[in-house]
């Protein structure tokens, strides 16, 4: 089950904690990985850990002209791009009445814009082949929205409504598009939160702790598995709970 | 029949799986030959890939039966 032997992987953000665990799970799998970032060293550091079938391929996504060049980039490197996961994503947190036209529009622009233009680049290759699977990486406030987070909640709403569109439209041609909502997760962000602050977001989770980069990873290797072929236009929530949707 | 138009109609019953006598020069790709709308798009992609050209969004767009294709490719190849 869940075999990607041969199949050609490219991750966006694959610098952080849940991106760095979706491109080991997937190359665990046995597909090839083309690891996207904007930090070069820690994509090299997992490239090097990786191995064989491991590729560094840094992209800023709030640069257009890089991110319209990736996906070529991808299939130079790689053969083609049978599966992309978007996870890259950015915050720019603040109050509604305090949020610049700049704060809404870098988040849209890397969470949002560039999630669409990359689907768009990899989906001839995909229709040709008459197989592709497009994960992308949501989240829980995208669902039930967060204070502070307006832009935010509205790039993560925004890419389940686009997948769910794409979703229709390259269904008949052997073409997933999903997303992957993740809760709390674990991450070198949450590790420098205090015990105090920790304990408050542990009691709104049923399940009483966060999650893992592991099992947001697990979440994207089955929709990308030949397995998922007849799950399309869903989003699976991993959340321990903390919102049954 | 030119050369293009050969390649094209090639390219026509292959990809919608028609019968050759179908494919007339006034035949719609969608109202006569049954395509889709992402059918359309996949032709383009198709004669894009076999004559070397690249064919605009709008251009795409004009493009409704297979004498139009014909047309468009052969003034820009």
């Amino acid at each position: 089950m869940f075999d990607l032997t041969g199949k050609n992987a490219l991750i966006t953000g694959a610098s952080g904690g849940i991106g760095g665990a979706i491109a080991r799970a997937l190359h665990g799998a046995g597909a090839t990985v083309g690891l996207s970032g904007t930090r070069v060293e820690p994509l090299q550091a997992l490239a090097a850990e990786l191995g064989e079938r491991a590729h560094v391929l840094p992209c800023n996504l709030g640069d257009a002209e890089a991110v319209a060049a990736l996906p070529k980039q991808a299939a130079d490197a790689m053969g083609g791009v049978d599966i992309l996961v978007n996870n890259a994503g950015i915050t720019r947190d603040n109050l509604v009445l305090r949020m610049s036209d700049e704060e809404w529009q870098n988040v849209l622009d890397v969470n949002l814009t560039a999630t669409f233009k990359l689907c768009k680049g990899v989906l001839r290759g995909m229709m040709k082949a008459r197989w592709g699977r497009i994960v992308n990486i949501s989240s829980v406030v995208g669902a039930t929205g967060n204070p502070g987070q307006a832009n935010y909640a509205a790039s993560k709403a925004g890419m389940v409504g686009m997948s769910k569109s794409l979703a229709a439209e390259v269904a008949s041609r052997g073409v997933t598009v999903n997303a992957v909502a993740p809760g709390f997760i674990r991450t070198a962000m949450t590790d420098a939160l205090t015990d105090d602050q920790k304990d408050k977001i542990n009691a709104q989770i049923p399940a009483g702790r966060m999650g893992t980069p592991d099992e947001i990873a697990a979440a994207v290797l089955y929709l990308a598995s030949p397995e998922a072929a007849y799950v399309t236009g869903a989003t699976l929530h991993v959340n321990g709970g903390m919102a049954m949707i | 029949m030119s050369d293009i138009a050969d390649r094209v109609k090639k390219i026509v019953v292959e990809h919608l799986g028609v019968e050759e006598d179908k494919v007339t020069e006034s035949a719609s790709f969608i109202d006569d030959l049954g395509a889709d709308s992402l059918d359309t798009v996949e032709l383009v992609m198709a004669f894009e890939e076999e004559f070397g050209i690249e064919i605009p969004d709008d251009a795409a767009e004009t493009i409704q039966t297979f004498g139009d294709a014909v047309k468009f490719i052969t003034e820009a190849s």
